[in-house]
């Protein structure tokens, strides 16, 4: 800009028009300390009705049906399952992608787009980390008890023992183990790491002695010197880094699970790119059945707003399309390849008999449904959104089921062919870690910062000393 | 009253209203010739950097640190248990090539990446610690959420109880307080 536009008239003639300009991150916004408020609130507050209700019925589910499950199962044996030859990965598997994918959005929103700058990311980045931490913790649960014997589960870690055995590290199941856990203690690092500001706010905050004291642990002693955000900021950019790099290496390995295997319809180079997408998408339908009723039940209208709405499900559907253009080659591939046992096993997805509506309903969801978030007004209703939400996460589900049983269910030899179908104890378990998820979420939300209050914070205009609201003489209005 | 515990000075504070109040009040600090100085705010202040002179962080050097450690103790992990200590022959592959350690330790350099980045920002930041002088200042909890404060420590070679109170009202500081410590 020269130096020639000296009045306000001039520079309002330069500024691009309403429609063009970027959507605040917080709507009125009314300073930092209103800010400070609004967000750490909901964790100082009285506990809603509405909590407590779904907190009641996801702690059931955590707390009986959960162990329950798992402890039958555990004592037991697999047989409790519906596993049995020739489909030996049934639900546990289907679930255990289901619940990897379901966090993958959330390293995604959290990391990808702090590298990118999407300064919208900062209201809703917490609350998409703590659905990754929670959901690997269930997607980690399943491999373990999935084994038989969960308390041989020590078998897959390199340790010395007098067994003289030690993992074989070419399968691509050993780099699970390691994938899954370094996704589950690097998300976490991430987790804590970003709250470690917003605990000093809540310790500043806190009126009762018990409060002080927990918030005085957890923030360590933060102080906000410049010295510590200089260190601080650059641990976050590095674990940003790492956590994108995680983005698409372990749903990467978890699709390398199949892949390497011969099976019609694993055997395919697609596996891995499938899988991350695939995980994203179903993430980002996580991310829209936590938001749309959290925004409006704890008062975060204004910092969750619709144009975040708007951008989260427009990834939704980003990710959508690339899963439909990989159904399209899968298909594809299999009637080129000209293999009978790739054609037989990919027809039968859609026109075979069993799990046809399974196929179905992956075709209904996943290609046709999501269509409808190309338009502005779905976008913006946010029941629309959430149905939605909960129909990507069913698609998604249903996805796995077919990749998983719809492949193994009738394999090359027919004297080999079986069916599946999951007992009440694998629907159970699947109840179990949904209460679960749903739980620690819960307590997540009442009890920890659930929006970054320092990140919002220091995206508004009053937190850039270059612009008027920041305290500078010039400068500003954009 | 019973004798009061000893104190010693620790510096000075002084509150400022804006992220550009505080970097300007900055800016003047380092100019005055004051080096054992710093900032506390609700959020990262852009160009404070380099008015501080802090360079650039070595935490990420820490974490390329903690990340080369467990990338190459898993490839060694991988050919001592696999090639070495137990020979296992896989599809008749050779017992050890460097492709079939990637994957292991390339996730396991994300781990020791991140876990190098984390105690790296404690470490630097010295955190965690129990106890700050700062933290008994009632007026220092607005730090965490709208005000922007500026410390001069008492051991700064150009620090005088007088003179620098008289620096920081000139430059429009808010509520001076002098921040003692136990000794």
């Amino acid at each position: 800009m020269s130096d020639s536009v000296t009045n306000l008239e001039e520079l309002k003639k330069l500024a691009p028009p309403a429609e063009l300009r970027r959507a605040p991150v917080v709507e009125g916004n009314l300073g930092l300390g209103w800010l400070t408020d609004k967000l750490s609130v909901f964790a100082e507050g009285k506990t809603p009705l509405w909590w407590w209700i779904l907190f009641s019925i996801s702690a059931v589910c955590a707390t009986v049906i959960f162990p329950v499950c798992l402890f039958y199962q555990v004592f037991t044996g697999v047989g409790v399952w519906g596993n049995n030859h020739p489909v030996m990965w049934g639900l546990d598997i289907v679930n255990f992608i289901w619940w990897v994918g379901v966090a993958h959005a959330g390293t995604l929103i959290s990391a990808l787009l702090f590298l990118t700058k999407q300064h919208w990311r900062t209201t809703i980045g917490r609350m998409a980390e703590a659905m990754t931490v929670f959901s690997v913790m269930m997607a980690g649960l399943y491999p373990a008890i999935h084994v038989g014997r969960a308390w041989f589960d020590w078998f897959m870690f390199p340790i010395p023992n007098s067994n003289g055995l030690w993992p074989q590290f070419r399968s691509p199941l050993m780099w699970d183990v390691f994938a899954v856990n370094t996704y589950l203690v690097v998300s976490m690092l991430f987790f804590f790491m970003g709250m470690i500001p917003d605990f000093a706010t809540l310790r500043d905050r806190s009126t009762t002695r018990v409060r002080k004291a927990i918030f005085s642990a957890l923030a360590m002693g933060w102080t906000g010197s410049a010295r510590h955000w200089h260190h601080y900021e650059k641990a976050y950019v590095v674990l940003c880094g790492l956590c994108t790099l995680l983005v698409f290496t372990v749903s990467s390995i978890v699709g390398l699970d199949f892949c390497t295997a011969q099976i019609a319809g694993w055997h395919a180079t697609i596996f891995p790119l499938y899988f991350v997408i695939g995980a994203v998408f179903c993430g980002f339908g996580m991310m829209l059945v936590l938001l749309v009723p959290l925004r409006k039940w704890c008062g975060l209208e204004n910092i969750i707003t619709l144009s975040h709405m708007d951008k989260v499900a427009k990834l939704a559907l980003v990710s959508g399309l690339i899963i439909d253009y990989i159904y399209l080659m899968e298909f594809f591939i299999a009637w080129y390849s000209g293999d009978p046992y790739e054609r037989w096993v990919f027809g039968h997805r859609l026109f075979g008999h069993t799990y046809i509506y399974l196929g179905w309903t992956l075709i209904g969801i996943n290609v046709c449904l999501t269509q409808l978030l190309w338009f502005k007004k779905i976008r913006s209703n946010m029941l629309a959104l959430f149905i939605i939400g909960l129909l990507i996460n069913c698609g998604m589900w249903s996805e796995r089921f077919v990749i998983v049983v719809g492949s193994l269910y009738q394999e090359f030899l027919p004297a080999n062919w079986g069916k599946y179908m999951p007992t009440r104890w694998d629907i159970g378990l699947y109840i179990g870690t949904l209460g679960t998820f749903f739980m620690l979420y819960l307590l997540f939300v009442k009890f920890l910062p659930m929006i970054a209050i320092s990140e919002v914070k220091g995206v508004m205009p009053e937190a850039d000393p270059h612009h008027k609201l920041g305290g500078a003489k010039t400068g500003g209005d954009k | 009253m019973s004798a009061p515990a000893k104190e010693k000075v620790y510096g000075l504070m002084a509150e400022f209203d804006s992220p550009a109040a505080i970097l300007d009040a900055a800016k003047k600090v380092r100019d005055a010739g004051y080096s054992r100085w710093d900032t506390f705010t609700p959020f990262p202040i852009h160009g404070m950097d380099e008015v501080m002179k802090l360079g650039n962080s070595l935490v990420g050097w820490v974490a390329l640190g903690g990340g080369a450690f467990m990338f190459a103790n898993v490839a060694f992990l991988i050919w001592f248990s696999n090639a070495w200590d137990y020979p296992l022959i896989v599809g008749g592959k050779p017992m050890f090539s460097v492709p079939m350690t990637f994957v292991p330790a390339y996730i396991m350099l994300i781990m020791g990446g991140a876990v190098g980045a984390l105690i790296g920002m404690l470490a630097f930041n010295q955190l965690p610690r129990l106890h700050h002088p700062l933290l008994k200042i009632p007026q220092f909890e607005t730090a965490s959420r709208d005000k922007f404060i500026l410390l001069i420590g008492a051991t700064d070679k150009n620090f005088s109880v007088t003179e620098t109170r008289k620096l920081l009202e000139q430059l429009g500081g808010a509520q001076i307080t002098l921040v003692e410590d136990e000794d």
